[in-house]
């Protein structure tokens, strides 16, 4: 039998201008020609016969794969890896620069839940609009609607507008009305990042279901380590845009956490330059580093305590120092929580080492993915010496559980308490 | 939606299995058009009432500047029914064209997450003017009763095509100008006076044949034709010209398949710019 997905040697290419965000004013482009308009002929002229020297980055190259059907394939990597860009040509919301992709059935994607939802219509109205937004047929809508309806719990709710929904309402229907057509590829980007975790399990559950009973197949994006290893038996690793690894999910995900522990070997040649444009420089984090059984990870257990590790070496002679942490959901980047703690109150001269360690207790924060900031500074916060954060590349930290009560894996942190049952 | 097999390449022009695409879609339409009646409808006080005032409402500061004041010639018809007729095609071409060129632009958050083809929102956009069409031609109709007219036979008749044309004229623009859009984004802002603009050089508010003999120039807008027939049809100023149904008919052809090339040739970067 033929594969239900076929990707021949698929390749997408930016302009990075387009990746910059900023829009073309029509205004700025015909001034430009009425400003310069030998320049602008000799631009034209230049990318007409191929001399232009464009600035463009390839966001996939060389992507080669098949999926049988029935099959749950996961697709992990690191931020930018291009997982994204795979599953929009997938569902061909963008095109691929070269290469052919043949999919042998019905596409549903499922690339951000509630996509098409108008606030100001009823839970109803938006069923019907969302499952023909996402290929529908009416008939088939209203077949399904109680099940549809059932599954998202918000019968109560059926004839109030959306925008009065809580956010945790809102992915249940949206997820309830996409797990309901039924495609036979369905394609899922990170949906299961929203919702409580009660309903994550029921996702996954209808997941499973739809691919065991059905026989139907799914792509699966995601950065939750732990519903990949549930859910998919063979895996996918992307990093800058090329398959890395691919087969057994327990072989990739190792490889993936390999390759995210290597690209932090040594900060100072980790972007410095990056970093001091926003700082002086002052002191420079030499090391920066969770720390597990003697090695560096980032990667803890629930169970286990959380050991960060630093050294920073003073470049100039500084009055004193003081380092601020903050750790942030990597999904929203909210702050979830921060450290602020003086290092040193006396004088620090130039060429000496200062190391310290953070630790964090066992069972204080939730499982989850968090990224992390990192600043040494002067004790008023007035001068910065160095930061380090997501632009040079600092891994995730990763809590990792295997628990599957929910009620240990919602939020994120413990709070401490104490109960006192008074009889 | 498509079951059977679906292959993706990096360039695709147009292509017959795209009509087949549009009619698995056909659905869509609807939905688009219902979801935009049910929130204006929603959001809006006077809902239905203001399809009505604001035609009316121009319709009398138009007569009251133009026609008293400024004394514009209407062709033997009392002025008020002679601009409102112009302003009921005027409104839904201006009006179809406001709403088609911001329609990707509006649902970029759709755009980037689900397929579906694109054709769909602009087109769809357009439909729901119908409907502010059929209400404000109540007011035409209090109109023709109170200045004691009777519409000729082929006046109802003729109106469907003339609304066609006008839907296809509204479409072709429209979508060349929402595609624009989306890689400019002061197109928006240029609109409005450019639709203006388009409201002098289109007979609404005058005759057509002020211009005296270089009106056929005028021709070459489609509404010209249009709102010129619509007159004749429905007030009998002047016997149905056919061959200006006609020059309608083709502007409104090429302006359709202008759109529609330039449409689909950018169509498949939309998500990646918008």
């Amino acid at each position: 039998m033929k594969s239900i997905i076929e990707v021949k040697n698929i390749g997408k290419k930016y302009n990075i201008a387009h990746q910059r965000g900023g829009y073309v004013a029509l205004r700025d482009v015909i001034a430009n020609i009425f400003r310069n308009p030998f320049a602008f002929v000799a631009d034209k002229a230049k990318s007409a016969v191929g001399l232009k020297v464009k600035e463009e980055f390839w966001a996939l190259k060389d992507i080669s794969f098949t999926v049988n059907k029935g099959e749950v394939v996961g697709v992990i990597g690191a931020n930018g890896a291009g997982k994204s860009t795979l599953l929009k040509i997938l569902s061909q919301i963008t095109p691929p620069t070269e290469g052919e992709v043949i999919l042998r059935g019905r596409v549903g994607s499922l690339l951000e839940v509630g996509t098409g939802f108008h606030p100001e219509l009823t839970g109803r109205e938006n069923i019907f609009l969302n499952g023909a937004i996402l290929g529908m047929k009416k008939k088939e809508i209203v077949q399904k609607f109680d099940e549809i309806v059932a599954f998202a719990g918000i019968e109560k709710f059926l004839d109030t507008p959306v925008k009065h929904y809580s956010s945790g309402m809102h992915v249940r229907l949206a997820f309830s009305v996409a797990a309901h057509m039924e495609p036979e590829i369905l394609v899922v980007d990170e949906v299961l990042a929203v919702g409580d975790a009660e309903f994550q399990k029921k996702c996954l559950g209808k997941m499973d279901e739809i691919t065991k009973r059905d026989g139907r197949t799914i792509l699966f994006v995601s950065h939750n380590i732990a519903a990949v290893m549930s859910l998919c038996t063979r895996t996918i690793l992307l990093d800058h845009g090329k398959i890395v690894d691919a087969g057994d999910t327990d072989k990739v995900i190792d490889t993936y956490k390999k390759i995210i522990s290597a690209r932090n070997k040594n900060l100072t040649d980790i972007s410095l330059k990056n970093r001091l444009k926003r700082t002086t420089g002052d002191v420079l984090f030499e090391i920066a580093k969770g720390i597990k059984n003697n090695k560096e990870s980032w990667d803890f257990g629930a169970n286990e305590d959380i050991l960060l590790e630093f050294k920073a070496i003073a470049q100039k002679d500084i009055d004193n120092l003081l380092f601020y942490m903050s750790i942030k959901d990597s999904v929203s980047g909210e702050i979830v929580s921060n450290i602020k703690t003086v290092i040193s109150d006396k004088p620090i001269r130039s060429g000496k080492s200062i190391a310290f360690s953070i630790s964090v207790p066992k069972k204080v924060l939730r499982p989850g993915h968090y990224s992390l900031y990192f600043t040494l500074s002067d004790i008023e916060s007035k001068i910065f010496f160095d930061v380090i954060d997501d632009n040079v590349n600092i891994p995730l930290l990763n809590i990792i559980t295997t628990s599957l009560d929910e009620h240990e894996n919602i939020g994120f942190f413990s709070m401490p308490y104490t109960l006192k049952v008074n009889d | 939606m498509s079951s059977g097999t679906t292959i993706i390449r990096p360039k695709r022009l147009f292509h017959l299995s795209d009509l087949r695409e549009l009619w698995n879609y056909r659905e869509l339409f609807y939905f688009f058009s219902w979801r935009d009646l049910k929130v204006r409808y929603k959001q809006t006080a006077i809902g239905v009432v203001w399809a009505i005032l604001q035609p009316f409402i121009v319709m009398v500061v138009f007569s009251l500047f133009f026609g008293k004041l400024a004394g514009i010639p209407s062709d033997g018809v009392p002025y008020p029914i002679f601009v409102y007729v112009g302003l009921l095609f005027w409104q839904f071409f201006s009006d179809a064209l406001g709403e088609t060129s911001n329609a990707l632009v509006a649902n970029k958050a759709i755009i980037t997450k689900v397929y579906f083809p694109r054709l769909i929102l602009p087109t769809s956009s357009v439909i729901t003017k119908f409907i502010d069409f059929a209400i404000a031609s109540v007011i035409l109709a209090g109109l023709m009763i109170y200045y004691g007219y009777t519409p000729q036979l082929i006046g109802f008749l003729i109106l469907p095509l003339l609304l066609a044309l006008t839907f296809m004229s509204a479409v072709g623009l429209g979508l060349f100008l929402s595609a624009i859009n989306v890689k400019y984004r002061d197109v928006r802002y240029a609109l409005p006076f450019f639709i203006q603009m388009l409201l002098f050089v289109t007979p609404v508010i005058y005759p057509a044949s002020i211009a005296g003999k270089y009106s056929y120039l005028l021709a070459i807008n489609p509404m010209m034709g249009i709102i010129q027939t619509a007159r004749a049809a429905l007030l009998g100023t002047t016997p149905i010209n056919w061959m200006l149904i006609l020059a309608s008919f083709v502007a409104g052809l090429v302006l359709l398949a202008i759109g529609l090339v330039y449409f689909k040739k950018v169509e498949r970067y939309f998500a990646d710019i918008i």
